[in-house]
């Protein structure tokens, strides 16, 4: 068992998706905390359907698999759903909810079809590209990890560096406009940084469920702290344990895909915090309770005694 | 006659879904039906490895009660504070993360695909068919559809006045002595029911396209509540009766041929609708401009 760990540490590949998914979850961990920050955790469900057939119009148009490509085609599909999802909510009387499950499903509806559309045209080398689906994160290669490395390096630093910004924006957004930031750029960014994470994750955890690496780890976080700076750091921590974790197990047991197992890595953490988050957690809130209601009996029954020495005298 | 089974299982699906999808979209709970059709897929597997075969109707219960879990699971969690989009997201995707690890770790028992449990398999229905006695009664789906619309129908029939009123204003409600809670779980049952039952043929993700589409075009196109249901199950017909052509000439996806048939009555009424659509709403300003200025 351990032999079999120290030589998982030691094989380059397993080393390479190890990292690529520690990366991914820390990338996503931090966005995500973002977007709970301003509810729209399910933005990040939404733009990871609407991904689709920006990469699969990247793909029939370039006829090769290159990260690069499959990020600017996302981009762009992602930008459409978004001002989809704005336009769709500001000129009718539909509330976003229904909003981002319309554009969800339409645009992975197009997707699917385009998906089809290349299984049964000619395009050579286009194995794997329904992968995407589910995800593979076996197929990832050192050139993959290069590339998630340097765009999650830029978004780290640019989330570094605009910290304030996007703190005082996912807070107050009213107040963040009266002091004149542009709210309309940093709304587009967070957008731009959620299709970020789903490319980078679309690979190793898929399309479906690359949505739970931006939800789950933000809400643990936001279990032990409430503090922006302190959160974002523990959501980075624990995508990245979902993710090691994830690789980790798959790569113990046959047939199980990287993907959900992080995912179920991040719900076990998950778990854990609502379990045991200090003023928050169950056992917390339970301990909170009992202490509470001791302290009331003792209070009563102090009161009571001295009623009766009030009435003795 | 192929033509003919596809077509009834697709308007099956799109009428369970159109009916239930109005109520989804009136009480904004869009994303619900979603969370859903995702977290389904282990009651599917659970069911499927229990009974061992792939057309029960105890794969139908045991997905129904995992639906209920779900949504129950969803509101404990947002009652012990997380924001409610968030504890949706947390709860599907985890679900979903377990039905596909239960998959993939019985591949070779589970008769399931997951490419089917995403596209479905409609173009196929007409190979799995029921008979009884020798005589060919035509494809499972299309009866285990039936039973759902038959169920919902029944359900909806029998307590219309209180789904209104639980859609419209659970407070009032509530405050009148209706049970809000017994008939949220209800409804939420019914969609369970209805992806469980969509599900081979049209897919997971799909299924929330039928369930969401619809009834929000047929919300723009009404304001009573009957006429939204009956539009919304009309135009699920009917955008896949336009899905099945349009995949027949394109040889494309049939589910996602319907999907984007549906998104494009969608824009359509959202451009075009006569009160909510913004051609009439431009085109009321600029009189209603006029008249100021004649005035």
């Amino acid at each position: 068992m351990i032999e079999r760990l120290a030589s998982l540490f030691t094989d380059p590949n397993t080393q390479w998706i190890l990292f690529g998914c520690m990366l991914l979850g820390l990338c996503s961990g931090v966005v995500g905390c973002f977007s709970y920050l301003r509810k729209q955790s399910l933005m990040g469900d939404t733009l990871a359907h609407a991904a689709l057939p920006g990469i699969c119009i990247a793909f029939m148009l370039t006829g090769t698999k290159s990260m690069l490509l499959f990020l600017i085609g996302a981009g762009i599909s992602g930008v459409i759903a978004t001002f989809g999802i704005g336009w769709i909510t500001r000129y009718s009387r539909i509330k976003s909810d229904a909003a981002m499950g319309i554009i969800l499903s339409s645009f992975f509806g197009i997707g699917i079809v385009l998906l089809t559309q290349i299984q049964h045209s000619n395009y050579g080398n286009q194995s794997g590209l329904d992968k995407f689906l589910f995800g593979q994160a076996a197929s990832m290669i050192g050139s993959d990890v290069w590339t998630m490395m340097i765009v999650c390096g830029i978004l780290l630093f640019v989330c570094a560096l605009l910290f304030k910004e996007l703190k005082l924006f996912s807070f107050d957004p009213g107040f963040a406009r009266g002091l004149g930031y542009p709210t309309a750029v940093l709304d587009q960014l967070l957008m731009f940084f959620i299709v970020i994470a789903v490319v980078v994750g679309i690979q190793a955890v898929g399309v479906v469920l690359v949505a739970a690496l931006l939800i789950t780890p933000a809400v643990s976080a936001r279990y032990w702290t409430d503090r922006l700076g302190v959160m974002v750091v523990l959501a980075g921590i624990f995508g990245a344990v979902s993710g090691a974790l994830g690789t980790l197990l798959s790569s113990m047991v046959q047939n199980l895909p990287t993907g959900p197992l992080s995912v179920l890595s991040a719900t076990a953490v998950f778990c854990l915090s609502v379990l045991c988050g200090p003023r928050r957690g169950v056992l917390s809130k339970y301990y909170q309770t009992a202490r509470m209601k001791r302290r009331i009996q003792t209070d009563n029954s102090g009161q009571s005694q001295s009623i009766k020495e009030g009435a003795a005298s | 006659m192929i033509d003919f089974w596809i077509l009834l299982t697709g308007a099956l699906v799109a009428s369970c879904c159109g009916i239930l999808g109005a109520f989804l979209v009136l009480r904004k709970m869009a994303m619900i039906g979603d969370a859903i059709s995702h977290s389904v897929l282990p009651g599917i597997v659970i069911a499927f490895m229990i009974s061992g075969s792939r057309d029960s109707f105890a794969m139908l219960l045991g997905a129904s009660l995992l639906g209920l879990v779900t949504v129950f699971l969803i509101q404990m969690f947002k009652q012990s504070g997380v924001q409610a989009d968030a504890s949706i997201g947390v709860v599907f995707t985890a679900l979903f993360a377990v039905g596909v690890v239960l998959v993939s770790l019985n591949a070779r028992q589970v008769d399931l695909d997951l490419d089917c449990v995403l596209y479905g398999e409609i173009a196929y229905v007409h190979w799995n068919t029921w008979s009884m006695s020798g005589v060919d009664l035509g494809p499972k789906a299309v009866w285990l559809l039936g039973f759902t619309l038959l169920v919902i129908l029944a359900v909806l029939g029998l307590f219309y006045k209180q789904f209104k009123l639980c859609a419209f204003d659970p407070a009032l409600a509530a405050a009148l002595g209706i049970p809000v809670a017994l008939f949220h779980y209800l409804l939420m049952g019914l969609v369970s029911m209805a992806t469980v039952s969509s599900f081979e043929s049209v897919g997971a993700i799909l299924v929330v396209g039928l369930l969401i589409i619809p009834a929000s075009t047929a919300y723009l196109l009404t304001d009573r509540l009957g006429r939204m249901i009956a539009l919304s199950a009309g135009i699920g017909v009917l955008s896949t009766v336009i899905g099945y052509g349009a995949a027949v000439v394109l040889d494309a996806s049939i589910a996602g041929c319907m999907v984007c048939a549906a998104a494009l009555l969608f824009v359509l009424a959202f451009l075009f609708s006569p009160k909510h659509g913004l051609v009439a709403r431009a085109a009321r300003r600029r009189r209603l401009s006029r008249q100021q200025l004649g005035a």
